[in-house]
């Protein structure tokens, strides 16, 4: 087994990395993938919350770089998959504390032994964002359908593609379609034209995904989730299945209809 | 008012704000993804206008000088058509022998400090 080396990236902040980085793991384990996750944020860890693991972590990645501990012992379990995995970062440490030659030799050890390696990246293009795609072998960009997002996410491409990372694939997040059909926000077709970058993935705004990091359990295994749906599709895609992107349908409110009624747009 | 009638009903009016929103990402992405800024590139059309009119005459009105995206590639695309009449050609000479005289006024003030250290 020689795993694939995933790293999720955006350069903008607050766009949902560490949500995706969660669900794509849990998506990938439920496929019956071996899946060890890494928080690359050191200083800022968080995909140990949002994946309702954050009181059995005993050791983190600095730990296991400053020689600590053995690799196996910062390794958590997940609950319900026996085959998922949590690398988390260190708290009270800084992003220095790891190099890139750090995560090729930590992921090079995990190769073999697992079919995903996800990275979580921190936000930013510094030495954080330089120590997660370091080993990447496939790198996601994840970015939402605002132009500081994107703007943001096209520098991060740009880096990539000097350091022969590319090419990177888009995850466009918290996409309002009934906002894209009143033209109030980009499509994803608009934001593939902007970055021209191939789309793995468009995951609907959903009101699941806050109650789902609330209780630290992905929103992808819950079934009624359009972004949990989502999130399964692009895990796999991530396994080289090819899934066609669904529709994200209006919701069609009354006064929309009656607009469309009257201008003799009805569908 | 339209505009309200517009929101209203969920209609999109005459250029939506997604529509505003790819035409600005599009040309600030340009700029960014060669690392000059729309104020450097003004002053490089300036000094590439300055360099052809040395030899010929410029139409300066139909000068069309912008930066340009193919998928992830950028490149610049100048469009700067001669001027016909032998007037402005000894318009350009003038412009020319005055530019080769006295400092650009906006650069006169660092010069001169420049030249006191």
């Amino acid at each position: 087994m020689a795993a694939k080396v995933v790293t999720v990236t955006s350069g903008k902040g607050g766009v949902g990395k560490t949500t995706a980085t969660a669900n794509l793991g849990v998506a990938l384990a439920r496929l019956g993938k071996k899946v060890v996750l890494i928080d690359a944020d050191v200083g800022l860890r968080n995909l140990d919350i949002v994946m309702g693991l954050e009181n059995r972590i005993v050791y983190d990645l600095v730990d296991v770089i400053e020689g600590r501990c053995q690799l196996r012992q910062a390794m958590i379990k997940h609950k319900q998959f026996p085959d998922l995995f949590l690398i988390p970062a260190a708290q009270t440490r800084d992003k220095t504390a790891v190099s890139p030659a750090d995560m090729i030799q930590i992921t090079d050890k995990l190769r073999p032994e697992f079919d995903f390696i996800l990275i979580d990246s921190p936000a930013g293009i510094e030495r954080g964002f330089r120590n997660a795609v370091a080993s990447a072998d496939e790198v996601l960009i994840v970015t939402n359908p605002e132009v500081s997002a994107v703007r943001d996410a096209d520098r991060i491409i740009g880096l990539l593609e000097a350091n022969n990372k590319g090419p990177a694939k888009l995850i466009l997040n918290r996409v309002n379609p009934d906002m894209v059909k009143r033209g109030e926000m980009m499509s994803a077709d608009d934001v593939t034209d902007i970055l021209a970058i191939k789309l793995i993935g468009i995951v609907p705004e959903d009101e699941h995904v806050i109650p789902a990091s609330n209780s630290g359990v992905p929103v992808t295994l819950n079934e009624n989730s359009k972004a949990g749906q989502a999130f399964r599709n692009i895990a796999r895609r991530l396994t080289g299945e090819n899934v066609p992107f669904m529709t994200l349908q209006e919701s069609g409110g009354f006064f929309q209809r009656l607009a469309r009624l009257f201008s003799g747009q009805g569908e | 008012m339209s505009g309200f009638f517009d929101r209203m009903f969920g209609r999109s009016s005459s250029k939506s704000s997604s529509s505003l929103a790819k035409e600005r990402l599009q040309f600030i992405l340009v700029h960014d993804r060669i690392n000059l800024p729309p104020e450097r590139m003004e002053a490089m059309k300036a000094e590439i206008l300055a360099v052809i009119s040395k030899y010929v005459a410029v139409d300066q009105d139909n000068v069309d000088i912008a930066l340009q995206q193919r998928n992830r590639d950028s490149l610049i695309v100048a469009e700067i058509p001669f001027s016909q009449s032998k007037d402005s050609t000894d318009e350009a000479k003038r412009r020319l022998g005055q530019d080769m005289d006295t400092p650009r006024s906006d650069q006169s003030g660092t010069v001169d400090e420049a030249d006191d250290f």
